[in-house]
C-alpha cells in the first residue's frame, strides 16, 4: 500500500479525493474547520462526483444516519467502521482490501442496530436465528469463506443459508459477493 | 464668506432640519396615540359585554378573542413606549398553557387562562382610563404646534410691525398662538412621554407578579442547579468505575506482559490480547457516556439530524415531521434533544406501541416539539419519572411540557419552549 495523499481539512480532503482518484480513501468523520462533519460529508461530495471512488469512513462513533447517506450517496466499496476497529490490525487490514476491492466494510454496531430497527418486520422475522447471524456477518461485508471460520460451519452450508436468507427476503441472488452485500444493506436502509 | 461661517450655517441649517423632522414625528405620533386612545374605548365595552357573555355560553367563543384584541393593542403600546419614549415597559402576562385541544376543552382552558390573570384585568382598566388620556396628551402637541404653524403663516409678516400697528387686530393672543409653536415642540416629546408612563402604571407587572415571577425563577434555577450537579455525579461514577477502572486493567496487563515477554512469549500475547480488549470496553464505555453528555451528531448535525439520527436507532418506525428554519442555541437543542429521547425511550419501554411520530416546528419565538405514539397509553408526568426530570430541565429555559395519554392511547408529549433561531449553517 502507498499513501498517495494526506489531508489535514475537509476541503483539502475532497480536492484530493476527487484529483488523485485513490485506489481507496481512509477518512475521518470530524475534521477542520468546523470539526463537525466535513469528512463524511466530503467523502459524499467526492462519491458523487467520482462514481465508484471506495471509500472507508471511521469515526468515534457510528450513526445509523451516516450509514444511510453514505449508502445512497453513489457507489462502490464502502465501509464505515468505528476507530476502535483499528486496534484488529489485520481486521482493519482486511476492511481496506475489502473496500479498495469495492466491496463492504460495515461496523458491527451498525449492522446490529439495522436488524434491530427491522426486527419486527414481517419479512425479516421469518429467518431463523442462524439465518439472522449469517445476516449481519455478510452485512458487516465478510466474504462466505469469512463467515464459515466465524460460524464454524463449512462453506456449503454459509451458501445454503445465504440462499435462504435472499428467498426469504425476495432479493434477487447475485453471484457477485459485493453486489450481494449492498442489496443486502440496500434493503436493510429502505 | 469663510467656513467658519459655513460651518455654523449648515449646522444650525441641520439643528433646524431635525427640530422640524422630530415635531413632525411627534405630531403623527401623537395623532396615531389619540386614535389608538379612542379605539379602545369600544374595545374596552366589547371585551366586558363578551365577559358577561359568559353565563350565556357564547362569550367562550367571543371572550378570549376580544381580550386578545385588547392585550395585542396593550402590547403594541408597550412597543410603542419603549421606541418612541424610551420608557421600558416589561410584559406581564403569564405563560400561554400548551394547548392541547382544539375543542370546547381547549376554549375554555384559554378562558381560564385569560381570566385569572390580573394583566388582563389592568388591560382592559387601561384601555378605558387610555381613552382621555391618549387623546388630550396625543393632540396637545398636535393642537400646540398647528396652531403656532397657523398663526406664522397667517400673521407671521403683519406681527413684525409691533404691538402698534393696526395690521393686526387681536396682538396679544396672536403672539400667545404664536409662542405655542416652540413650546410645542419642546413639550411635544415630553407629552408623549408623560403618556407612555402613564400607561406603564397600568401595563407593567405589578410587585406581587415581579415578586411570584422572582420565585419561579428561583425555583427553576436551583432544580436546574441540582439537575446538573447530579448529572456532574453521574459522569464522575461513570468515569470512575467505567473507563478509569479499565485503563488501570489495561495499564497493568501491559506492564505483566513487558516483565514475562521474555521467558514466556505465550503469556505476554495472551495478556496483550486482554489488554485490547480493555482498551476496547474502555472506549465503548466513553462512547456511551459522552452520548449521555453532548451527543456527536447534535453538535455535528443540529437538533434537526440528531433527531433523525435517534429516529432511526429505534426498534420501531418514527415518523417525522421536522420544520426548523436554523439552529437554536447548544443548550437548547441539548434540552430538546435529550426531552425528545426520554419522551421516545418512554415509547420504546411503556405502551406497546408499534409506530411512533415526532413533530419538531418553530413558530412565533416557540420551538414545539410533540412526541406521540400509538401505544395503550396511561402515560403521565410521574415524581421521580423521566419526563419530570425533563420537565425540570426545560423550565430552565421557560420551557413547559404536557403529557396526554388516555388509557388505549394514543399518548402525546408536548414540549414547548421559548428561544431563538439562528440562521442555518451549512
Amino acid at each position: 500500500m502507498e499513501v498517495v495523499a494526506a489531508t489535514g481539512n475537509g476541503p483539502d480532503l475532497l480536492r484530493a479525493l476527487v484529483t488523485q482518484r485513490p485506489d481507496v480513501a481512509v477518512v475521518d468523520v470530524r475534521l477542520p474547520p468546523g470539526f463537525t462533519d466535513e469528512g463524511l460529508r466530503a467523502a459524499i461530495e467526492a462519491r458523487a462526483q467520482v462514481p465508484g471512488l471506495p471509500v472507508l469512513v471511521l469515526s468515534q462513533h457510528v450513526e445509523q444516519l451516516y450509514a444511510k447517506e453514505l449508502l445512497s450517496a453513489g457507489t462502490g466499496g464502502l465501509g464505515y467502521l468505528l476507530k476502535d476497529r483499528v486496534s484488529d490490525v489485520r481486521r482493519f487490514i482486511e476492511a481496506v482490501r475489502t473496500v479498495a476491492s469495492g466491496g463492504t466494510a460495515m461496523d458491527p454496531e451498525v449492522v446490529s442496530q439495522l436488524l434491530a430497527r427491522h426486527a419486527r418486520d414481517e419479512p425479516l422475522g421469518r429467518l431463523t436465528p442462524r439465518e439472522r447471524e449469517v445476516l449481519a456477518l455478510m452485512a458487516e461485508g465478510r466474504t462466505n469463506a469469512g463467515i464459515a471460520t466465524r460460524l464454524v460451519v463449512t462453506e456449503k452450508a454459509v451458501s445454503k443459508h445465504i440462499n435462504n436468507i435472499f428467498t426469504k427476503l425476495n432479493l434477487y441472488p447475485a453471484e457477485d459477493d459485493n453486489r450481494r452485500v449492498l442489496a443486502v444493506l440496500t434493503y436493510l436502509n429502505a | 464668506m469663510s467656513d467658519g461661517v459655513r460651518v455654523f450655517l449648515s449646522d444650525s441649517e441641520s439643528v433646524f432640519r431635525r427640530l422640524a423632522r422630530r415635531t413632525f414625528l411627534t405630531c403623527v405620533r401623537g395623532l396615531v396615540q389619540a386614535v389608538v386612545a379612542v379605539a379602545g374605548i369600544p374595545l374596552f365595552f366589547v371585551s366586558v359585554l363578551t365577559v358577561i357573555s359568559l353565563s350565556a355560553g357564547i362569550g367562550v367563543v367571543l371572550a378570549p378573542k376580544s381580550l386578545l384584541a385588547v392585550r395585542r393593542l396593550a402590547s403594541q403600546q408597550r412597543r410603542w413606549a419603549q421606541e418612541w419614549s424610551g420608557v421600558t415597559i416589561v410584559t406581564p402576562y403569564r405563560p400561554r398553557p400548551v394547548e392541547l385541544t382544539n375543542g370546547l376543552i381547549g376554549r375554555l382552558q384559554r378562558c381560564k387562562w385569560l381570566l385569572t390573570d390580573p394583566a388582563t384585568w389592568r388591560d382592559l382598566l387601561w384601555a378605558l382610563a387610555n381613552g382621555p388620556a391618549g387623546v388630550v396628551l396625543g393632540l396637545l402637541p398636535v393642537f400646540m404646534v398647528f396652531c403656532g404653524v397657523w398663526t406664522l403663516a397667517v400673521d407671521g409678516g403683519a406681527l413684525l410691525y409691533g404691538p402698534w400697528s393696526n395690521a393686526v387686530p387681536d396682538f396679544g393672543p396672536q403672539v400667545f398662538f404664536l409662542s405655542l409653536l416652540p413650546l410645542g415642540v419642546i413639550m411635544g416629546p415630553r407629552l408623549l412621554k408623560a403618556h407612555a408612563q402613564a400607561a406603564s402604571s397600568l401595563l407593567a407587572p405589578t410587585r406581587e407578579e415581579m415578586a411570584a415571577q422572582l420565585g419561579r425563577l428561583t425555583e427553576s434555577r436551583s432544580q436546574a442547579v441540582d439537575a446538573s450537579a447530579a448529572e456532574l455525579r453521574r459522569i464522575e461514577r461513570d468515569l470512575h468505575d467505567g473507563a478509569q477502572a479499565r485503563l488501570v486493567c489495561l495499564g497493568l496487563n501491559i506492564g505483566f506482559a513487558e516483565q514475562v515477554v521474555r521467558d514466556d512469549p505465550e503469556l505476554a500475547l495472551s495478556l496483550l490480547a486482554e489488554a485490547r480488549a480493555s482498551s476496547g470496553q474502555a472506549l465503548s464505555e466513553l462512547r456511551a457516556l459522552v452520548r449521555g453528555i453532548h451527543p456527536p451528531v447534535l453538535a455535528e448535525r443540529g437538533l434537526d439530524g440528531a433527531v433523525r439520527a435517534l429516529a432511526l436507532s429505534l426498534p420501531l418506525p418514527v415518523d417525522l415531521h421536522i420544520d426548523l428554519a436554523g439552529r437554536a442555541s447548544a443548550p437548547v437543542e441539548s434540552a430538546v434533544y435529550f426531552a425528545v429521547a426520554e419522551a421516545l425511550a418512554n415509547v420504546v419501554k411503556h405502551g406497546g406501541a408499534n409506530r411512533a411520530w415526532v413533530q419538531l416546528e418553530y413558530d412565533s419565538g416557540r420551538l414545539v416539539a410533540i412526541v406521540g405514539d400509538n401505544g395503550a397509553g396511561g402515560a403521565a408526568l410521574r415524581a421521580g419519572g423521566g419526563l419530570r426530570g425533563v420537565e425540570q430541565r426545560l423550565a430552565a429555559f421557560d420551557g413547559v411540557i404536557a403529557v396526554t395519554s388516555p388509557d388505549g392511547g394514543p399518548t402525546l408529549v408536548t414540549m414547548e419552549l421559548p428561544c431563538e433561531l439562528s440562521l442555518a449553517r451549512t
